[in-house]
Parts: structure tokens; sequence; C-alpha cells
């Protein structure tokens, strides 16, 4: 043990910085990946409990029937990374094995600008909101790609209805996070936080309520799930953009991504509308209570229940047919936060509200 | 140093992409590499520390205008064969627009800046710099008239790009759609009490 703080003393500072950084950045990484692989069991299991089943529950760990059902995930990427890739004869092969990473790498790039805790972020950006928009306005391209590399109908069907949906939503975003912004006035994530603080009356959904639907009903959208999922359309075009793709690459290149996305939309909601990681009894219990002690186990709890939002509207609502969701974007959404945002600007111009000091 | 290395190495590669856009033979492909030049382009922004500039562009030009160039040059099946019939014939004015272009910019770069004295570089920002607030500090004091000019002419724009593309047609049977949405069960789902059978 000495001898390895020693060594770890003769490492120039610049180098003992940039280990215990990349050490950060896997840590995130692993951790992101994880809650991945058991947020498609929770999926199956909250989906199937919802529909009168049980879901998943043949696969244990070491014969313990109290686990039926843990182990699914691993049995599951076991599966698709032994299975064969396939890669279609007429398709643009560079393209057709580039695009499962453009939409794996901002999935996971948008985690280093996310305030996990009081003291802790791996890059505090300060156009960090910024950062995240233009991050997630980049997966789209990974569908794009992968539905044109493939050379297919179908796939070719999907990515130019799930491009034409993203553009449309990500304006309504977009909007909804110019609210937040203008409440915190910052782009830098921790300050959004920090604005928000003194209990849950005092976060950013009680006075930017519809801007909080419109972001999660974006956020829906922008990762592809239901009610809008006619990117993949099942019953439509197969399974749209990803319908050429096999094991690993299907597997850790597309659904990794997409549920990368949904605990991203879910944390980001946490945060800029839920006071992330600040405690909800802050203000109204006495300080120093654990209670209203702010950490990331708040971050966490919001995150999860997100997340449970997330499956519980795929196991609500029926899919929107692709007029529909065009004209709730473009028609609906899209006013409304236009004119919130000229309320806001008017409470804030009165100095009504959070806006009084 | 690391910033010099950094700048040779993104240059090269935006350079190099910004050929690729001319000289590949797939639209598609171009449409690409012309976003990785968006992309270089934005990293050497953030190499002079203008992040707010920097993540903008990608954030417009590559999340929003690349995805709709990508999407209209995806539907169309351009026969490149046929595009390049011309090339010969037309070099010689392209040449001609490209000599005054290059010295336009040799006039800009070079004979302008005799006399002036330039860093070498720019002397890195104290740590609390925030570029978006001072760029927001200048955009609506000093050029707030501008700013609202070029965002009255972009929606101009709008305005005429949908006048010109929306006809109505007369005798077009279309969905009603507030209609369907305003459709309540009652409207269509008669519920009917009965009594079970006995199976004989």
């Amino acid at each position: 043990m000495q001898w390895l703080i020693a060594q770890w003393e003769l490492i120039p500072p610049e180098l003992q910085a940039l280990i215990i950084v990349t050490l950060q950045i896997v840590g995130v990484m692993l951790a992101v990946i994880v809650i991945v692989a058991f947020l498609t069991l929770a999926e199956r299991k909250v989906i199937g409990y919802m529909q009168l089943r049980y879901g998943p529950n043949r696969v244990t760990f070491f014969g313990l029937r109290l686990l039926r059902g843990v182990a699914q995930p691993f049995a599951d990427v076991v599966k698709l990374l032994l299975k064969e890739i396939i890669i279609p004869g007429v398709s643009s092969r560079f393209l057709f094995l580039l695009a499962p990473l453009i939409v794996l790498v901002p999935a996971l790039a948008a985690w280093a600008v996310i305030p996990f805790a009081p003291e802790f972020v791996l890059a505090d950006v300060d156009a960090g909101l910024l950062f995240l928009l233009a991050l997630t306005s980049m997966g789209v391209y990974g569908v794009i790609i992968a539905g044109w590399a493939s050379n297919s109908k179908y796939a070719f069907l999907g990515s130019m209805r799930s491009a034409a949906q993203m553009v449309a939503y990500e304006i309504a975003m977009g909007f909804a996070l110019v609210g937040v912004l203008m409440a915190a006035g910052s782009l830098n994530l921790g300050a959004i936080v920090r604005a928000q603080m003194g209990g849950f009356l005092s976060w950013n959904w009680f006075w930017l309520f519809p801007l909080f639907v419109v972001y999660f009903i974006a956020g829906l959208a922008e990762t592809n799930r239901a009610p809008f999922d006619v990117a993949e359309g099942e019953s439509e075009i197969v399974a749209g953009f990803h319908v050429e793709y096999s094991g690993a690459a299907f597997a850790t290149l597309f659904a990794l991504p997409e549920y990368a996305n949904m605990i991203l939309i879910s944390a980001l909601t946490a945060t800029l509308f839920f006071g992330g990681w600040l405690s909800p009894l802050q203000g109204y219990l006495p300080d120093g209570n654990w209670l209203a002690l702010s950490g990331f186990h708040w971050l966490f709890l919001k995150t999860g229940f997100f997340l449970f939002v997330f499956l519980w509207v795929r196991a609500t609502f029926p899919r929107y047919r692709y007029d529909q969701i065009m004209r709730l974007g473009w028609k609906v959404l899209i006013p409304v936060t236009l004119v919130w945002i000229a309320v806001e600007a008017l409470l804030a111009w009165l100095r009504i509200g959070p806006w009084a000091a | 140093m690391l910033v010099n290395i950094l700048f040779w190495i993104y240059a090269a590669v935006l350079v190099g992409a910004a050929l690729g856009v001319i000289l590949a033979r797939n639209p598609v492909h171009s449409v690409l590499l012309l976003v990785l030049c968006f992309f270089n382009a934005a990293v050497l922004w953030l190499l002079i520390e203008a992040e707010f500039l920097a993540i903008v562009l990608v954030l417009v030009y590559v999340g929003a205008v690349m995805v709709l160039f990508l999407f209209v040059v995806m539907m169309l099946d351009i026969n490149v064969e046929r595009l390049r019939e011309g090339f010969v014939r037309n070099a010689p004015l392209a040449a001609l627009i490209a000599v005054i272009v290059a010295i336009e910019l040799g006039y800009v770069l070079w004979v302008r800046r005799l006399g002036v004295e330039l860093p070498a570089g720019t002397a890195p920002l104290p740590a609390g710099h925030s570029n978006t607030a001072e760029i927001g500090a200048v955009l609506y004091t000093d050029f707030v008239w501008p700013f609202q000019l070029a965002a009255i002419v972009l929606l101009i724009a709008i305005v005429a790009a949908i006048a010109l593309t929306l006809r109505h047609r007369p005798g077009v049977r279309q969905q009603n759609i507030g209609q369907q949405v305003a459709v309540r069960p009652a409207d269509r789902v008669r519920l009917v009490r009965m009594k079970s059978e006995r199976e004989p």
C-alpha cells in the first residue's frame, strides 16, 4: 500500500488528473451500461405485471429461486453476442457498420455534463445545456444512415419517419429548455440545479409545468419509444431502420443506445425540472435532518421514477399514427412552449413567483 | 504546443473532408463528409475557447440543417454521371471563380494585415469567463437591431416557403384530425348490458 502511494506520487500531476478523469468516465459508463441491462429486465417485468402476466421468470443466478428472472439480461447479452452479424450484400458496408456507433456515442457522451451530486460532474461545461441539445440531435444520424445503408425499403421508410419526427420534436424540446435557462439564468446544469434550491415547490416544474410536460413528451419521441415508435413500427414496416441488423450489431448498438437515451432523458427531466440532486424536503425539515440533505440518491430516485413512467406509457398507450405525431409536434407542443415562454418572461418582468427576489 | 498539434490535425481533417464533399461520387457520402467538416470547424472554435459558437454550429448545422439535407438527398436518385457531363465545359468558369475567391481571401488575410500587429494565437481566458453571457450581452445591446432584422428576414423566408408549397386542390378528401381527436368513446361504441347465457 505504502509502495503504491509512493508510486502514485511519482506520476506528474497532469497525468494524475488524466488518470482520475479517465477512471471516472469509465465508472460512469459502466454504471450506465449495467443500469441499461437491468432496465431491459425491469421493462419486461413492469409491463408484464401491468398486462397481468409474469415477464421473465426462468433465468437465475446459482439456482436461487429468489432471483428468478434477474439473470435474464445476461442471458440475452450472451445470446445476442454469439449470433452471427449479417451484412446485406448490396448495402453500403462502411456506413452500415458506422451507423450503430453514431447512435451509441452521443448517448454515452451526453453523461459528461450531468451533475450527479453537488461536487461530482465529469465536465463542468459552461454551455452544458446546449452541449446536451447538440448531442441528442446527433442520434438521428445513426438512424438515418442505418436506414439508408441497409438498402432495404422497410429500413428506408423507418429512417424517413424517424428523421421527420426527430426534427419536429427537437424544436419543441429546445423551446422547453429555453424556459429552463430563463428560470436559472445559466446554461450550466449545476447552476440550473442550484437555482432550484428550497424544497419541491421551488423546483422548476411548479412554474414551468407546461414546459415540463412538453419536454417529457418530446423526450419520449426523441428516444423513439412508444407511443412514438413509428420508426420501428413492427406492425407496418417490420422493424423499421434496424430490420437488417442482427446479433451484436443490433444488441449493443441499437438496444443499448435506446435504453441509455431513456435513462438520459429521465435524468435530465429530474435535473432540469425536479431539482436534480436536491432533496424535496429541504426547507420543510430542520437543517441537518438526513431527509433534507442533498445527494446523489435523490437524483437516482427521481430518475428511477421517470424511467418507470417511460415503461408505464409504453404499456398504456397505442402507437400514434404518423400524421397525428406531426400534428402534435408542430401544432400543439411548439405553440404551448412559445406561449409559456412569453408568460414566463412576463412573470419575470413583473417579478412574480421565483423571480420576486 | 498541444493546442497547435490539435489545430493542425483537425485542420487537416477539415480540408480533407471538404475535398471529399466535392469529390465523393455518391451525394449521400458528400453530405456526411460535410457533417464531418462542420464538426472539425466546431473543434477549431473550441480550441480558441469560443465554446458557445462551437456548440451552436454543431446544434444548428449538424443537428438541423444537414439532417434535412440528408433527408432530401437520400430521396433523390441522382445520376452523378450525367451531372459530370458539363464538368470540362464549365471548368474554365469555375477556375476563374476559384481564383477570384482565393485572391479575396488573400486580400483579407494578408494584405489588410500589413501594419496591424496581430498576436500569434489568443491569450487564454480567465477561469470564470462565460462565452455565452458575453455574446448575449453584445447581441442584445450593440447589435440588437441587426439581430431583430435577421430574425424578421428569416420569418419572411419561412412564411414565403410555406406559401409557395401550400396548395389547395378542390375535391380532395382529407382527414379532419381535429374531429378525429375529439371523438369520445360514447360516439363510436355502444355498451350493451346483457345477462350471461348458460351453456345448453
